[in-house]
């Protein structure tokens, strides 16, 4: 059974459709690339799938459950982290974790914030305030926080924006082994190609909230024919199809 | 514990952790009840001062209404203030994505609710009686009837100005300050509902916290325990905190269609 599945997912705002008829499924174990420019339907469609937002039509399952009906079930076993949300600033990273292993129902609390902690480096930080750190200390502490719970599906909005090159191939390398060792469903929003093309085992590209292109990273590259998936993202979102780009 | 205790517990440990941490929020707390109490003390003292036995009891009255109005005011603040601080953080995305039901971020709201509401109060309470002779404990047990209907009014209140916060975002952050003073002439907190003309007293019926204050002032001038307007006060409780459930988890629907979860802190 697919981890995600969407179906003929639209969101309307008064005269704007953020979202128009999108499909898609990810399969356990996989990792999803959502690509597309500002204003594609991206944020909008992680919204729906996390339950901040009621889809005007179409449904949304996650590990079986209808969003629509049975989403606390779900969310349970899910986890989201972005750079855009933040976590309380004026409380320690270890207290923000606790925060949020009460809030998942995580047993041996201080076992797991430990644990996370030396695998993300983040030791020395948890007695400090969340607030007095660094860019990419705090998209560490996001991406602990997201993993508090040992998620079944993580949802992750541009998971290494702001980390020095270092770092982010740290997180993503971090990233490549968790899914490996815990089977985890990863959907992945990013403008940052080379990351889609390590991480992703299949990539929706969206315009205008709706699906213009699907496959494999190599089946874009191939489809398109260039050489990395920033060419084809900027074919796409120039307006020019597969065909157009080849020849 | 179970799961969903858990949950309530962890939004409160968030907001305990910053509270020990600051001592200028505990102390803002505790400021403005005391300062409160102080006016109103030496007010009092003022009255008993010119105006012989009588005004003994009308001075106790007031600073009893000072106190008594405090606990509903600090709850109600409490509540609010709580779910701003959500806000302000940019930390609610967050907690809606997390298992919390909507009915546990209430019970935790309530629960910080209470604890602001004492912090703030038993300082008042206790100048009162260190600075006036004013003991609000001698009221008897009936006191904790008193503090449970003005504290469920003051949440009634709160999940209002949530509800108005979740659909017209932070722009109806203000509220969270100023509502319930605008319900203040209709309590009845220094005066009789009689002394109202007709149509406020009208309107004083429907509140609450009128009958606490009316039971509070047959404690402390006639010294019985006036059933008839505390059950009127338990009723009325039942009505408001109903109806801002029903509007709590309509806004809260209505809030997830229009995307405010996304966007209530810009």
């Amino acid at each position: 059974m697919d981890a995600i599945t969407v179906s003929h997912l639209s969101k309307r705002y008064d005269d704007t459709l953020a979202v128009d008829d999108v499909s898609f499924s990810v399969a356990r174990g996989a990792t999803l690339g959502l690509l597309g420019g500002n204003g594609a339907g991206k944020t909008t469609t992680i919204a729906m799938l996390l339950g901040l937002l009621v889809p005007s039509s179409g449904s949304i399952h996650v590990l079986g459950h209808d969003m629509a009906r049975n989403r606390f079930a779900a969310l349970a076993r899910m986890n989201f982290s972005s750079p855009y949300v933040s976590l309380p600033s004026r409380i320690s990273v270890r207290e923000n974790l606790q925060v949020y292993a009460q809030l998942y129902g995580v047993r041996h609390t201080a076992q797991r914030i430990a644990e996370l902690a030396r695998e993300l480096d983040l030791t020395g930080l948890l007695d400090r305030m969340a607030g007095e750190l660094s860019a990419g200390q705090k998209t560490r502490v996001a991406l602990a926080k997201s993993l508090i719970n040992r998620p079944d599906v993580l949802l992750l909005d541009e998971p290494t924006a702001s980390l020095d090159p270092d770092t982010g191939d740290l997180v993503r390398s971090w990233l490549e082994r968790y899914r490996a060792e815990s089977g985890c469903t990863i959907l992945l929003a990013s403008h940052n190609m080379a990351e889609v093309e390590r991480l992703c085992s299949d990539v929706v590209m969206l315009k205008k909230g709706r699906i213009v292109d699907h496959g494999t990273p190599q089946e874009l590259l191939d489809r398109y024919g260039r050489e990395d998936l920033e060419d084809v993202f900027l074919d796409i979102a120039r307006g020019r199809t597969s065909l157009e780009a080849r020849t | 514990m179970s799961l969903s205790l858990r949950r309530i517990w962890g939004l409160m440990f968030r907001h305990i952790a910053l509270y020990r941490r600051s001592w200028p929020r505990l102390v803002e707390l505790a400021y403005w009840p005391i300062l409160q109490m102080s006016i109103w003390g030496f007010t009092a003292n003022f009255l008993i001062q010119r105006g012989g036995s009588n005004a003994t009891m009308i001075g106790g009255a007031v600073m009893g209404g000072v106190l008594l109005w405090e606990v509903a005011l600090r709850s109600q603040m409490g509540m609010s203030i709580t779910f701003l601080e959500e806000i302000w953080s940019r930390n609610l995305g967050h907690v809606f994505v997390s298992p919390l039901r909507p009915w546990e971020l209430v019970a935790a709201l309530i629960g910080m609710s209470m604890l602001r509401m004492l912090a703030g109060v038993i300082p008042a309470i206790a100048l009162a009686w260190v600075l006036y002779a004013f003991n609000l404990l001698s009221t008897g047990p009936v006191l904790v009837l008193f503090f449970a209907n003005l504290m469920v009014m003051g949440w009634a209140v709160a999940l209002g100005v949530i509800s108005l916060i979740l659909r017209h975002g932070a722009g109806a952050e203000a509220l969270a300050w100023s509502v319930l003073f605008g319900i203040t002439p209709f309590s009845a907190v220094f005066y009789p509902v009689s002394v109202l003309p007709h149509v406020a007293r009208e309107i004083a019926f429907l509140v609450p916290a009128s009958h606490v204050f009316e039971g509070m002032r047959a404690v402390l001038l006639d010294g019985h325990i006036a059933w008839d307007e505390l059950v009127l006060a338990m009723l009325l409780n039942l009505v408001w905190l109903a109806g801002a459930i029903l509007i709590f988890r309509r806004q809260f629907q209505v809030a997830r269609i229009r995307g405010a979860l996304i966007s209530i802190g810009e």
